[in-house]
């Protein structure tokens, strides 16, 4: 009795740790679609921000530093987006594309010579005082820093948006670019911070993948994470805390196929492996059912372009 | 202050030069990125650019890269058109790669007694076949629950990828291959015939231009795929005239999907001759800037396939010449591609000096 309990402590903990990548990303991109932005890059640039953030943790030993120059690749990546949609008004989605093949390229070309190097795993010390308790230690209170920290970027989210005039404006952004643009706040600018925020975080994503969650370097390590997350946004109809229970959900099936081979189901490998990508099928196919849901909930300029002063 | 001013009309020049000056720009990336790296840009150019046009093996193998390269830009260069996103391209290629595998792995197993071109038109329909299976699901997930079929097709390349992975590991892997994840070595007989002797180009490369020149009649010349065009940029044009997007997107999707199932196929059974995991390399996904730099156009696709394929024989050749990642393939094929992207703008606009 007593190991299935501690088992199902561990299946919860490996969930939140295997979700909180797709949640970071899938954050991002939200602050970027309630501006009308899609930016299909994701994968792209968590492919870049994964081998930076792990050369640079490999190089200095720490592994903040590395999740910092994963924010800033990220943010970099996205900025050669931005820079083409908002101000060379490039389609987003065959830009956002172009730049997760870019990223594919790139990350494999850099990481070359990262290939079969390895980080210490970190030492994770958990939350004092609570991680001593039983079964919810073990859950919840003995996982990384940035498991948390996704989670309060969650609550400070939805707090920029539902709760300050900034956030108002960016939704307004995201709505009616025109009406925004008419009252006289810059859209292209504010749509660039939004896509910089979004690049950085899917950095942090990134970086979160190769430096604690596997930790090395592979190539094509994200495997379509980014494209998750993208979906993530669909399936939360544009609202964080949806965002956040919908990366756990996805983090479950992960931690499921990994649990159900430890139970000993006789089910192949490779069939397992194709859970998450099934479910984001799934998903989408149920959330999409309803065209007038969507419409109603999808802020009303995604993925158009936007033209100042026509 | 540089502003960009919206054209009357879309340029012609621009969308034909516009290819051209990417490439160009790419080409100086190439050279900065070898002088970075310590190289003599210009003796790194001409492995990447010079060498692989350099003889007859060479010329065969760039025909035969960029087979598979032709064949799937064809088809996503009409779904694009027509405003249709099938980004999975590569997943269809594996699937008409394991049905063609398939069809030859039973032949071989079973001794069945084949002629080689006999063979060919039969490989060629499994591969259609395969890719329009795939193709289809996305297809009809969008149109029956409007599921968004970017992420639904590029899910699928995923899971296309561990189906073969759990093929050639489990069922169909060589009891005598000493436990590598592949298939037996497919009968001599199934192999697609070769183009000239003692290459490996074959006869798929023919195909392929045949499909080229195939769309580009149905997309020039017939009414049917003018409608396809129309329903692209304007849909509402396109509704009007009676041709409805459901049309469109089956359309679009079934036909790049067969292409890419072909592609697949001709390449298990072409220079491969087996199944491993790694069937594809990447060219589904490669094909996409194929696509776009060919202009959507199937004769553009013929000649912009023609480019990538040299950039990934040159990576091939950077790789054992030059020391260089053949990765770096991978960084040009972005350059190219976001370059395209930026140079495209000057269709619609024109750039203006001075403030508004």
């Amino acid at each position: 009795m007593g190991a299935k309990v501690n088992e199902i402590a561990l299946l919860l903990a490996a969930t939140l740790a295997a979700g909180t990548p797709l949640a970071l990303a899938g954050l991002g991109l939200l602050v970027n679609e309630r501006a009308g932005v899609v930016n299909l890059g994701a994968e792209g640039m968590m492919a870049i921000a994964a081998v930076t953030g792990f050369a640079a943790a490999f190089l200095t030993g720490n592994e903040w530093v590395g999740f910092a120059a994963g924010a800033a690749a990220g943010a970099a990546a996205a900025s050669i987006f931005g820079w083409l949609s908002l101000w060379l008004y490039t389609n987003q989605y065959a830009t956002g594309l172009a730049l997760s093949l870019f990223g594919a390229g790139f990350s494999a070309f850099v990481g070359s010579g990262y290939v079969g190097k390895n980080l210490e795993r970190s030492v994770v010390a958990g939350i004092p005082g609570l991680r001593d308790l039983p079964f919810l230690g073990p859950a919840l209170f003995r996982q990384h820093p940035l498991v948390y920290l996704a989670i309060a970027l969650m609550a400070a989210i939805a707090w920029f948006f539902y709760r300050t005039r900034s956030g108002l404006v960016l939704r307004s952004v995201g709505e009616s670019p025109d009406s925004a643009h008419a009252l006289g706040y810059p859209v292209r600018r504010i749509r660039m911070a939004a896509v910089l925020a979004g690049g950085a975080l899917c950095g942090v994503s990134g970086a979160y993948l190769s430096i604690v969650y596997a930790p090395m370097w592979v190539e094509g390590m994200i495997a379509g994470r980014g494209w998750i997350a993208l979906a993530l946004t669909v399936f939360a109809t544009w609202r964080p805390a949806r965002v956040l229970l919908g990366a756990y959900l996805f983090g479950g099936v992960t931690m499921l196929q990994l649990h159900l081979q430890g139970m000993g189901v006789q089910v192949p490998l490779q069939f397992m492996s194709m859970l998450p990508y099934l479910s984001t099928v799934v998903v989408l196919v149920v959330i999409s059912r309803d065209p007038l849901w969507i419409r109603l909930n999808m802020p009303a300029s995604l993925g158009k372009t936007f033209h100042p002063g026509s | 202050m540089i502003r960009l001013e919206a054209r009357p009309a879309p340029s012609r020049t621009w969308s034909v030069l516009s290819p051209v000056v990417a490439i160009a720009i790419t080409v100086v990336v190439a050279a900065t990125l070898f002088a970075l790296l310590g190289k003599d840009p210009v003796r790194g150019l001409e492995v990447f650019l010079v060498k692989p046009w350099s003889g007859t093996r060479a010329l065969t193998e760039l025909g035969l890269k960029a087979t598979p390269l032709i064949l799937c830009a064809v088809g996503l260069g009409l779904a694009f058109r027509a405003n249709v996103w099938n980004i999975g391209a590569e997943g269809q290629f594996l699937v008409g790669g394991i049905l063609g595998g398939g069809l030859a792995l039973v032949v071989t197993a079973n001794q069945i007694p084949v002629n080689r071109w006999a063979f060919f038109p039969l490989l060629v329909l499994a591969g259609a076949l395969g890719g329009m299976i795939w193709a289809g699901i996305a297809a009809f997930l969008r149109d029956r629950f409007n599921a968004n079929e970017i992420l639904v097709s590029l899910m699928l390349v995923y899971v296309a990828d561990l189906f073969l992975s759990w093929l050639v590991f489990g069922p169909w892997k060589d009891p005598r291959g000493f436990n590598f994840p592949q298939t037996m070595n497919f009968a001599a007989e199934t192999a697609v015939p070769r183009l000239v002797p003692g290459m490996r180009l074959h006869w798929g490369f023919l195909l392929a231009l045949l499909a080229a020149a195939g769309m580009w009649i149905f997309v020039h010349r017939t009414y049917r795929g003018m409608q396809l065009l129309v329903g692209g940029p304007a849909p509402a044009a396109a509704r009007y005239a009676g041709f409805s997007s459901r049309q469109a997107l089956w359309t679009t999707f079934l036909l790049s999907g067969a292409l890419a199932g072909v592609a697949g196929a001709l390449e298990v059974a072409g220079p491969m001759g087996q199944l491993t995991p790694h069937v594809s390399q990447g060219y589904g996904f490669a094909a996409i800037i194929v696509a776009f730099v060919g202009r959507l156009d199937p004769l553009g696709a013929v000649l912009a396939a023609l480019v990538l394929a040299t950039f990934s024989i040159g990576g091939e050749l950077a790789q054992s010449r030059l020391g260089l990642p053949s990765a770096i393939t991978g960084v040009f094929q972005g350059v190219l591609l976001l370059s395209l992207l930026a140079c495209d703008t000057l269709i619609q606009y024109r750039p203006r000096w001075g403030r508004r």
